[in-house]
């Protein structure tokens, strides 16, 4: 039983192997990201049927030599929008296609050139700007048959932009071929209030990550002795164990005044005997003189 | 002798000061009942059949829309027994058989069941195959017999099944292999052998099959055409005659079929009333020579003559509904007919084949809030003057049950409240001078027996009969159930909008219903067939200080299932239940957004989005406007769209673009998407945060002094999908090809702020979002159990400001406002445990500040919520936790999270049919009000740190004060004896 957890387990990392070593290979990578925890492994999936490869071309341009090849590059577009403009190129990603020995195709190695913008674009920009109002983009939704679905809309408020020059961040999440989502913005925060601010040099400096799914970590599973002592309360939280004073206080009180009272009845005791009249306890005391007053 | 006198008193301070801070766990068996309560009904009835054996003589049998098979009393409509099959079991019939049975056909005409009458056991179940899908027809012949044995003839999945009474054993079978055909009756003769299957192949083809009743040999086929075709329904009229319409609903056919020989006979309509207006319907029926069509305007009642002829008995254009035919002595039957007229309803029982004559009449005075009657059935009894009485049992159009007997209502169950689809929480009036409805306790004496008694119970001294007493005064104490706002807030009415269209408000205390409101938008009417109640949301909230306004709820309703049909806004007054104001709307609903503004008469804005993408402002004042432009900019929202995997995020852009100028209706743009590949993944459960939850702290102290800020945003979605091969039972797929990945999602911007996959799992899932923090629960194929996951969310860009100085000198970023369309820099944990059950639903407790700790409330499998504690699904549990960490209470790491028996917040009852788990925080803190809602319904309070900032319900006020009494007068006595021992030994 145990051999052949200790067999799967093993042949379960061999199979994760590659991806773990290969999971992510944008070089394009600048900014930090270690806030979206990479530590797991990427696991393509098993992308669309072969049919779709084959689909009619469509405007973006690609090379792709062979479906054997294991390295092929691609090309997608950025478009984009000011408000409720239509869309139009505003860029292009080049990466190359990594195809596992099973079928699974991954992106690799992405690079963005920006298209400069035109100064009719410039001028719509600044219109954004003063109206505070949305700069949109686009991309499609499968790499390799653009749009595939649908485009991947994501949108700023296009005052979050400006900094020095134009500063913008993609985080591109990826399932095999298909792009899933689109985290758009500045690399950095955009307060609130927004305040009007026009940039200095009007080019972007861009910054973009790919990222796949992380895979979850397992439930962890025990062996039985573990679990027995574990589970056997129930309740998990275990008191600590008390002192004799706490566990008894309420017998202790007690006893104690019972006691007390019983000793100063027992001194009481011999000293009427012995002394007669004279009030020696300590409890008389107080009372002491209001009596001999009274006696007076 | 002091010390004694002293000590006894202290014995006893001490006896009651401990038992009162000893923390209780769980419930005692005498607190059952004191703080919930626990409704059982049975939903809206679709058959009932009575017993007219001696034993079932005062029991109905009945099967409900929400598949539930019952018996109730007669005299006083409880339940007897009942059975709630599951969901995908709907009964198709039941019947009795050999008069000590319920026969249930169920699932499509495939599962027979058979079930003890007294006590409700199942006595046998048969699977009957066929080899196509069909109506199910079950038919229980009171006198056919086989070698001794009563049969029960089915028809289901394209073939007729005869089966034995006793033990469900299949007789014989025959197969309707004919394409087309579609059985409409199964009629068995009485006294004789035969089985007539009659029905319809094709378009317009009749078809009558004879068959032998012993051995389901065929005996003849006979089909026979009819041109213009038939409109599938028939009325039965007798043995061997049936009628129906043809397709245009203008002529009447009946068809004989004696002798298996089939012969038509056409009657147009208009030739038996002058005005027929528009196309006719056959009402279902089977009373012997009559039967009722329905036309627009009229109801008519046609009597069949001999060689059928046709004639009609009865116009009438109120609203009638007619009962199937009871037989009362030889060749006689009767039936129930029941009409409205204005707010009566009067009820006629007739014998079949005189209609002129009535058995009985009666006028019943009927609540208008009940609707249309929809169901009538009839049943007799033996006078005590040996003639016959009849009692009819009826079925509203809110679904209540009522039975009818001499002229007045016998009793009433309201079985609307089986199906609720919406619940929302409302306070109740402050108590005031004329609205106080306190009772002043009755006299002195009763209040002193009753604390002695109370005494005598703490003090355990008490007998049972004394236990039973001290227990009814509980359960009678008045506190609860007053009609007034309670210091506390335990006392709220609880809204809910069932399926019929009615709203009920229970009251907390009890659960009585204090009142009830069918709204006039969900009655059925001319322009509106098919009306469906949607949501229910709180309207208006009076503010504190506005006493003398009443707080309202605002009821979506839409006519007809499709999502562009016209929406109906209705207000009702929550103390009173009236309906202040009804909008019928011309556009569709698809969303209701609450906004989290309210105007100067706290009326809240809500954002309605129709089919055509267009948002919609209400309250449609200036004010509102006004109010709205100023956050028009920061408004957005998001749409799921399941079928093709598709999010959406949306705002708001300009004023409609339409040829009628409407200025509260805005045009709405597309902000962001998330497209879900189609081949890979499918979206199962969307979860956001409640609207109204209330986070008391930001920050979360760790074990090593640290602090990590939690990431609160009310704009986060969560999101799972699975592949779609895996979208199907569990257990359909190999882990291999089969994963579920897990979102946090970004309501504004669309960002996806955490993703993860679990390889191997499937759904269903069901998930609940509190806080920074989402637990979701589905079932992991490689394990071969269910397990949950806790995922929780931490802001980074405030991690520095953990110094205090920082605090002190307001160096912090802690109160500047955050735009969400800054890069977020979040950390997630998570960590997955096994849990033993299936879940129905999760929610979480929810209380006024949320300072106390949170629970999970879980509806398990077995119809009963368990209460879990939110730390068993913390994500930084580990193997050996620091002692730091275990002074902070983390809990050491266990696989599976354990299920404690004392936690099931429902004790030992089960809330049948679980559908949803609501919880609303009451005033004092530490208590929440949990109900739950399916076919039963149960509410109860909770208190998940256990009721630290009060002293419980049962504490002893008296024993205390008695307590103080008794120590004062020890005081005095042993002042008393020790001066008068000092006395004497001073003169000694």
């Amino acid at each position: 039983m145990d051999t052949i957890k200790v067999v799967a387990a093993i042949i379960l990392t061999i199979y994760l192997f590659p991806f773990l070593s290969f999971g992510f290979q944008s070089d394009e990578l600048l900014v930090d990201d270690e806030e979206f925890g990479l530590e797991g492994a990427p696991q393509p999936r098993f992308p669309e049927p072969t049919s779709t490869r084959s689909a009619p071309v469509t405007t973006a341009t690609r090379k792709r030599h062979s479906d054997l090849d294991s390295d092929s590059k691609i090309e997608f577009s950025l478009d984009h929008a000011f408000g409720d403009s239509d869309f139009s190129p505003a860029g292009t990603f080049s990466a190359r296609i990594k195809t596992w020995s099973h079928g699974g195709q991954t992106l690799t190695k992405l690079r963005f050139s920006r298209n400069n913008f035109t100064n009719e674009e410039q001028k719509k920009f600044k219109n954004l700007l003063e109206s505070d109002d949305f700069y949109r983009i686009r991309l499609p939704s499968n790499v390799l048959s653009p749009p595939g679905r649908d485009f991947i809309i994501s949108s700023v408020k296009a005052r979050c932009l400006p900094r020095e020059g134009l500063d913008e961040h993609f985080v591109i999440h990826m399932e095999g071929v298909n792009v899933l989502a689109v985290n758009y913005g500045s690399p950095g925060s955009c307060s609130y209030p927004r305040n009007l601010k026009l940039p200095v040099k009007w080019s972007f400096s861009s910054y973009t990550v790919l990222k796949n799914s992380e895979q979850a970590p397992r439930a962890p599973i025990f062996t039985e002795e573990i679990l027995g002592g574990e589970n056997g309360g129930g309740e998990v939280v275990q008191p600590p164990e008390r002192s004799f004073w706490a566990k008894y206080w309420m017998y202790l009180i007690p006893l104690g005044l019972i006691i007390t009272n019983a000793i100063t009845q027992a001194m009481n005791m011999p000293e009427e005997q012995a002394t007669g009249q004279v009030p020696a306890s300590a409890g008389m005391v107080q009372r002491g003189p209001s009596s001999a007053a009274r006696r007076r | 002798m002091a010390t004694r006198s002293f000590f006894v008193p202290f014995l006893l301070f001490a006896l009651c000061f401990y038992s009162s801070l000893t923390p209780v766990l769980s419930l005692y068996e005498d607190q059952v009942g004191l703080m919930d309560w626990h409704q059982q009904y049975i939903g809206k009835v679709k058959q009932a059949v009575f017993s007219t054996q001696k034993t079932g003589r005062r029991r109905v049998i009945v099967s409900t829309e929400e598949n539930v098979i019952a018996s109730l009393d007669l005299r006083h409509g409880e339940i007897f027994w009942r059975h709630l099959l599951g969901s995908d079991d709907v009964i198709d019939g039941i019947d009795i058989g050999l008069g000590k049975y319920v026969i249930t056909l169920s699932s499509g005409g495939s599962v027979l069941r058979s079930w003890n009458i007294p006590d409700g056991q199942m006595v046998w179940e048969s699977f009957l195959q066929g080899p196509k899908h069909s109506k199910s027809l079950l038919l229980v012949p009171t006198n056919l017999k086989i070698e001794k044995d009563n049969v029960i003839v089915v028809f289901s999945n394209g073939r007729l099944h005869a089966v034995s009474c006793i033990d469900g054993e299949v007789l014989w079978n025959k197969d309707f292999e004919a394409e087309s055909f579609e059985a409409q009756q199964v009629i068995q003769p009485p006294g004789s052998d035969l089985i007539y299957v009659v029905g319809f192949a094709a378009s317009s083809q009749f078809e009558m099959y004879q068959i032998n009743a012993r051995n389901g040999e065929l005996l003849k086929h006979e089909r026979a055409t009819f041109s213009s075709g038939f409109l599938r329904v028939v009325s039965l009229v007798s043995s061997e005659t049936v009628v129906a319409l043809d397709s245009t609903g203008s002529i009447l056919l009946t068809i004989s079929f004696q002798n298996g020989e089939i012969s038509f006979q056409q009657t147009p309509i208009s030739n038996l009333v002058e005005d027929p207006s528009g196309p006719a319907v056959i009402l279902p029926s089977s009373v012997p020579g009559i039967f009722a069509i329905k036309t627009n305007a009229f109801t008519i009642f046609i009597r069949v003559i001999d060689e059928g002829k046709l004639e009609v008995v009865e116009k009438t254009n109120h609203e009638t509904t007619v009962s199937n035919a009871l037989p009362i002595s030889e060749g006689q039957q009767a039936f129930a007919l029941v009409q409205h007229a204005g707010s009566e309803i009067h009820l006629a029982v007739k014998i079949a084949h005189d209609w002129d004559g009535n058995l009985l009449e009666e006028s019943i005075k009927m609540d208008q809030q009940r609707g249309l009657v929809h169901k009538v059935f009839i049943n007799n009894y033996i006078r005590t003057d040996k003639s016959h009485g009849f009692r009819v049992l009826i079925v509203m159009e809110d679904h209540s049950l009522l039975l009818l007997q001499q002229g007045a209502i016998v009793w009433s169950r309201e079985d609307g409240l089986a199906s609720i689809i919406d619940v929302t929480a409302s306070e109740l009036p402050v108590e005031r001078d004329g609205v106080s409805v306190a009772k002043v306790e009755h006299n002195l004496f009763e209040w002193l027996k009753g604390h002695m008694l109370k005494l005598k119970g703490t003090l355990m001294l008490a007998s049972p009969e004394d236990v039973a007493a001290i227990q009814s005064m509980r359960l009678k104490s008045s506190e609860k159930s007053k009609l007034t706002r309670d210091h506390n807030g335990f006392r709220k009415l609880l809204v809910v909008l069932t399926r019929a269209g009615k709203l009920f408000a229970l009251h907390t205390g009890d659960g009585r219903i204090v009142w009830s409101h069918f709204l006039q938008s969900l009655h059925k009417s001319g322009t509106c067939q098919s009306p469906i109640g949607l949501n229910l949301y709180l309207w208006q909230v009076p503010h504190h200080h506005a006493m003398d306004e009443n707080p309202s709820v605002l009821v979506i309703s839409r006519c007809g299932p499709s999502s562009d049909a016209p929406a109906v806004l209705s207000f009702v007054d929550t103390y009173t239940g009236k309906e202040l104001n009804s909008l019928s709307l011309v556009h569709g609903v698809v969303q209701v957004i609450p906004l989290p503004y309210t105007d100067s008469t706290e009326q809240r804005l809500h954002l309605l989005i129709d089919s055509d993408k267009h948002a919609h402002l209400y309250p449609t004042t200036s004010e509102a406007l006004r109010i709205f432009k100023r956050e028009f900019s920061n408004i957005y929202w998001y749409s799921v769209e399941d079928h093709n995997g598709i999010i959406k995020g949306h705002a708001l852009k300009c004023k409609c673009t339409g040829e009628v100028a409407d200025e509260f209706c805005f045009d709405t743009r597309d902000l962001w998407s998330v497209v879900f590949p189609s081949e890979s993944e499918k979206i199962i459960a969307t979860v956001t945060r409640k609207l109204n939850e209330v986070v008391h702290t930001q920050a979360k102290v760790v074990a090593d002094q640290d602090v990590m800020y939690k990431y609160i945003s009310r704009n986060l979605l969560f999101v799972a999908t699975v592949a779609p091969k895996g979208s199907g039972e569990i257990g359909s797929v190999t882990p291999e090809e089969s994963w579920l990945v897990a979102y946090l999602i970004d309501t504004v911007t669309g960002r996806i702020l955490h993703r993860v996959t679990h390889h191997g799992a499937q759904g269903p899932v069901h998930a609940v979002f509190s806080e920074n923090w989402v637990v979701y629960h589905y079932f992991n194929l490689r394990a071969h159990r269910y397990e949950m996951s806790v995922i929780e969310i931490y802001d980074q860009s405030r991690a520095d400001n953990k110094d205090v100085w920082k605090l002190v000198l307001g160096k912090h970023n802690l109160t500047s406002p955050i735009s969400l369309f800054s890069r977020p820099e979040v950390i997630t944990k998570s960590q997955s445990y096994f849990f033993t059950h299936s879940v129905k639903a999760i929610a979480v407790t929810s209380t006024a500040k949320g300072i106390t700790s949170k629970q999970l409330l879980i509806g398990t499998i077995g119809d009963q919520v368990l209460a879990l504690d939110k730390r068993f699904l913390d994500p930084r549990r580990s193997v050996n936790p620091t002692q730091a960490e275990k002074e902070e209470g983390i809990i050491p790491l266990t696989d599976s999270l354990p299920i404690i028996p004392q936690s099931y917040v429902t004790h030992a009852l089960r809330v049948e049919g679980l559908r949803g788990i609501v919880t609303v925080p009451a005033k004092l803190e530490s208590t929440t009000l949990v109900f739950a809602h399916g076919v039963d319904l149960f509410f109860t309070q909770l208190a998940p740190s256990k009721t630290y900032d009060s002293l419980t319900e049962d504490f002893s006020y008296a024993l205390l004060l008695l307590t103080i009494v008794a120590l004062v007068a020890a005081i005095f006595v042993t002042w008393r004896l020790s001066e008068r021992k000092e006395l004497q030994d001073k003169w000694r």
